[in-house]
């Protein structure tokens, strides 16, 4: 895979962190960097705290040890809104959409930081609260293009099939126009020709936008191919961290995988 | 003609975007509203106008209220009745205490004062859920029937809390008729739901559904889950403070704070489990049903049984009521949980598509 | 001094009331998770019931018997057409329809019985205990004492049958994981049913202990209402909670009531446990002996 893209320097760093739960060790000291462009898978066996581990980098959980530095500001505990703010966007393992809502209301909700009027602005649907809402319409359309899901624009998410679903929760990610996309198994689940398209549009986006990508996949054809660097987790802990054809070799990796049936 | 969207293209966002995207259901709201503001002052006679409509409209604000609170945001509130005894006791004390005061600038700070309140008791919202929080809610309910009772400046010193809502004035001219009572509670009700509208149309509705849905997705994706909960207590609870306010000022005229108690609150909350949780049209249908459901029992029940043989005890009618409204809201969440709303929407695509079902 | 004790004595002796009541709620919790605001309704129903056959000439025991058997045709009937359609709905969404299961109860219970106060006489009478009032002045009813007793052996009985049982221990596995409850062949539907049979049970102590003590009436279904801040304290799964946290409530209340309420203008047992149970969850919302849990995404 030939790319041109210039990788730059670590916009998120994660240091000796730690997170249990009750007794279960969840993560045990994990640390690396994630650099600026770059596609960055992590994999391990289930129950090795990948999720969780994105989990903590937007302040979903709160780990007991350790910091987390993104765009240079240093923290012990991200908070999710704060997350958001700074430009983390994610996606969840099991699909997190609002499923009361349609696919456009929910790729809408991406938008929530960007909209600047208040609720009595909107109650009155005056004029700069009708701006807004163009506006930033405006910007999900070019999201939902970019993803192709135009004809379900108006259909209830509950409604979907899983794979559509899925990318709708890529949408309303990509709404919040991130710099860090987060990205819990999108994959996980779907047929091959399915795979291929959410591997299109997620190096289309790191390709087009220079969104940052952390992955977590258990497809080991697909990371190797479309990740620049991969950090192994097992058992909480981190067992590897290289370009895919090094980790790809790495003893510990084989062993933690070989134990494990997938 | 037909109830049809061929041939309505949206050319721009702003036209998608519309309350009522289709003609039909312009012009049928258009008419509703003519008929609501004209025809009905001119027919309906002075009991249907304060013993039924007003009350009507009185309680689909309520619900709408509750609607937002609950359909929307997803938080379960069993205090209802109690934001309304601060907006009507909240509206009373403006009126008696500020002579300058515009009686309609009573009601709308009866309403802020109820926004308060419901902030207040909404803050446990930021730590706890579902049925947890409804506990909470019972707490607002209890205390604020209690303040009332017993702290009697709010009464101004009567016995046992008892109000009279002063004369409705704007301007010199005085709402005394059910008729004039009748226009101002439709203004202000119409006004109020169409705010409504607007908001769950927009950023705020969205968040607020949002946190109903999926609370951590919406904080991962930057919502304010505290701000959009406490937002949606004040808002919802505004609404009932204004609902209450016309309940003493504009239906009841006298009301005690043992009026607003759990028994209403649990009516409000029929209203819109029948009607339609998470819809503005609910609130209205369900009020609809609420108030309309008992008056017909009343009046079909006795004559129904006496004809089929049955000798009903006195009281049997209230029973009834209490045994169909609880079978209905069991019947309903079972079976239709989006309520008669979704019936009406139900029945709308199938006209749709008429006379050719596929 | 003295007074203080008599106080606290006779809300610990309220307090076991509300226990049972509050271990109505805990059982079908536990057992189907769902919260069931008809509790209080039950209460009504039951001693509603029993006041009715009596008056129809059945002596206490009969009547006691003849209303078990309509509490457990009550509680099993629930389960098939109140619950059952609505399994796998969210848990607010049971809430709800059991508050309309309230309705339709207390409904048909004044139907079928009329809705005046009716007086019920269980044979205990309501007299200070002399011995204890000649050496301790303190005036404590007989009554209390021993409904309070008869409270404490129900609950105890509940207790163990819950953790010592056959049924209980399956009945903890459902409430841990229906799923897998399912799956290892516990028949989820009859544990249901005697679950309710059994709520039904202490709906009918309660409603028998509470109705002698202050007349059957429409007020029986408040019960409930007070059983609610008791779980809030003690949270929703737990048999300790829901006894620790009744014995909290029912003596803070009439504490405060005594001590507290002079000084606002009295009548504040009807929100106190409330209050006390809202500010006690905003230090810890998992209740007493509940653990935290943090949400899996
Ligand atoms: N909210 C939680 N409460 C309790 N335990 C948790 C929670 N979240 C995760 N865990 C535990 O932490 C460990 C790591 O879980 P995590 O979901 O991070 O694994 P994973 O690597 O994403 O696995 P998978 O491939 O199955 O998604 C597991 O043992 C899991 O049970
Ligand atoms: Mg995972």
């Amino acid at each position: 895979m030939e790319q041109v893209r210039n990788i730059g320097e670590p916009i998120l760093v994660v240091e000796n962190v730690s997170l249990a739960f009750g007794g279960v060790k969840a993560l045990q000291d994990v640390s690396f960097d994630v650099c600026e462009h770059e596609v960055r898978a992590i994999i391990g066996p289930n129950g090795a705290g990948k999720s969780s581990m994105l989990n903590v980098v937007n302040g979903v959980y709160h780990p007991q040890q350790g910091h987390v530095t993104f765009k240079g500001v240093r923290r012990q505990d991200m908070n999710s809104h704060e997350a958001a703010s700074m430009g983390i966007a994610r996606t969840f393992q099991n699909i997190a959409l609002f499923r009361g809502m349609t696919v456009l209301d929910n790729i809408m909700t991406g938008r929530a930081l960007k909209m600047k009027t208040n609720f009595l602005q909107q109650a009155l649907w005056w004029g700069p609260a009708r701006r807004d809402e163009m506006q930033n319409r405006h910007k999900v359309e070019e999201v939902i293009d970019f993803l192709e899901i135009q004809h379900i624009r108006k259909t209830p998410v509950g409604r979907l099939p899983y794979g559509l679903q899925k990318r709708v929760e890529l949408a309303r990610a990509l709404a919040a126009e991130p710099e860090v996309l987060l990205l819990d198994e999108p994959m996980a689940g779907m047929n091959l020709e399915e795979k291929q398209d959410m591997c299109r549009y997620v190096l289309d986006v790191n390709d087009q936008f220079g969104t940052t990508i952390v992955l977590i996949e258990h497809d080991m054809g697909v990371v190797m191919d479309i990740s620049d660097r991969v950090v192994v987790l097992d058992y909480g802990q981190k067992i590897a961290d290289g370009t895919p054809d090094v980790v790809r070799a790495d003893k510990k990796v084989i062993d933690a995988y070989l134990g494990v049936t997938h | 003609m037909l109830y049809r969207e061929t041939g309505q293209f949206k050319t721009s966002y702003a036209a998608d975007q519309q309350i009522f995207p289709l003609r039909q259901d312009r012009i049928g709201v258009v008419a509703t509203l003519l008929v609501a503001f004209i025809v009905v002052p001119l027919v309906a006679n002075e009991y249907w106008l304060e013993a039924i409509l007003i009350p009507f409209l009185v309680f689909s604000l309520a619900a709408l209220g509750l609607n937002i609170l609950t359909g929307y945001a997803g938080q379960l509130s069993l205090g209802t009745a109690a934001f309304m005894a601060v907006g009507a006791f909240g509206a009373y004390n403006f009126e008696l205490r500020l002579e300058w005061m515009p009686i309609l600038g009573s009601f709308a700070l009866g309403g802020v004062c109820a926004a308060f309140v419901g902030i207040l008791f909404g803050l446990p919202s930021l730590r706890i859920k579902g049925f947890y929080l409804a506990v909470a809610t019972l707490a607002a309910q209890f205390f604020v029937v209690w303040a009332l009772t017993h702290f009697n400046w709010f009464s101004n010193y009567s016995a046992s809390g008892v109000i009279t809502a002063q004369r409705i004035e704007i301007f010199g001219f005085y709402f005394l008729t059910g008729q004039s009572k009748y226009l101002l509670v439709l203004a202000i009700v119409t006004l109020l739901a169409l705010a409504a509208k607007n908001m769950v149309r927009s950023e705020t509705g969205r968040a607020w559904m949002a946190v109903r849905d999926f609370d951590v997705a919406a904080a991962v994706i930057g919502i304010p889950v505290m701000r959009t909960k406490l937002l949606a207590f004040a808002v919802s609870s505004f609404y009932c403070g204004v609902a209450g306010a016309l309940y003493a000022y504009a239906y009841l005229g006298t009301v005690e704070p043992d009026g607003f108690n759990l028994d209403l609150s649990f009516r409000i909350l029929f209203m819109i489990i029948i009607g339609g949780v998470g819809s503005i049209l609910g609130s209205f249908l369900g009020a609809a049903f609420i108030v309309l459901f008992p008056i017909l029992l009343n009046r079909f029940a006795e004559p129904f049984a006496n004809a089929i043989g049955i000798d009903l005890p006195s009281g049997m009618s209230s029973n009834l009521e209490l045994i169909i409204f609880g079978g209905l809201i069991i019947f309903f969440l079972a079976v239709e949980p989006l309520g008669l709303a979704r019936l009406w929407q139900v029945a709308k695509e199938k006209l749709r598509l008429w006379p050719f079902p596929h | 001094m003295q007074f203080f004790f008599e106080v606290l004595i006779g809300g610990l002796l309220a307090g076991i009331m509300y226990s049972l009541v509050a271990l109505g709620f805990v059982l079908i919790y536990k057992a189907s998770g769902v919260f069931n605001f008809a509790q209080g309704a039950m209460v009504f129903f039951a001693a509603l019931t029993v006041v009715g056959f009596m008056e129809q000439g059945a002596p206490l025991p009969l009547a006691i018997g003849l209303c078990l058997i309509v509490m457990i045709l009550l509680g099993v009937a629930t389960e098939r057409i109140v619950l059952r359609p609505l399994v796998n709905q969210p848990q607010i969404t049971l809430f709800m329809a059991t508050i309309g299961l309230a309705f339709f109860v207390e409904g048909l219970a004044q139907g079928l019985w009329g809705a005046q106060v009716h007086a019920l006489d269980i044979g205990i009478p309501d007299t200070p205990i002399e011995s204890l009032m000649d050496k301790t002045g303190m005036l404590i009813s007989q009554f209390d004492l021993i409904a309070a007793l008869i409270c404490a052996v129900l609950v105890t009985l509940l207790a163990v049958f819950f953790n010592k049982t056959r049924i209980g221990r399956a009945l903890r596995a459902v409430a841990d994981d229906h799923q897998a409850a399912l799956a290892v062949g516990i028949p989820l539907k009859q544990i249901w049913a005697i679950v309710w049979a059994v709520a039904g049970f202490v709906a009918l102590v309660a409603g028998l202990l509470w109705g002698a003590r202050n007349g059957v009436q429409f007020a029986l279904t408040f019960v409930a209402l007070k059983a609610l801040p008791v779980l809030i304290l003690g949270g929703f799964e737990s048999i300790a909670g829901a006894i620790v946290g009744g014995l909290i409530v029912g003596s803070s209340e009439k504490l405060a009531e005594v001590f507290l309420g002079p000084y606002v203008g009295g009548g504040i047992e009807g929100w106190f446990a409330y209050v006390v149970a809202l500010l006690f969850l905003l230090v810890r919302p998992q209740g007493l002996f509940g653990e935290k849990i943090i949400e899996r995404v």
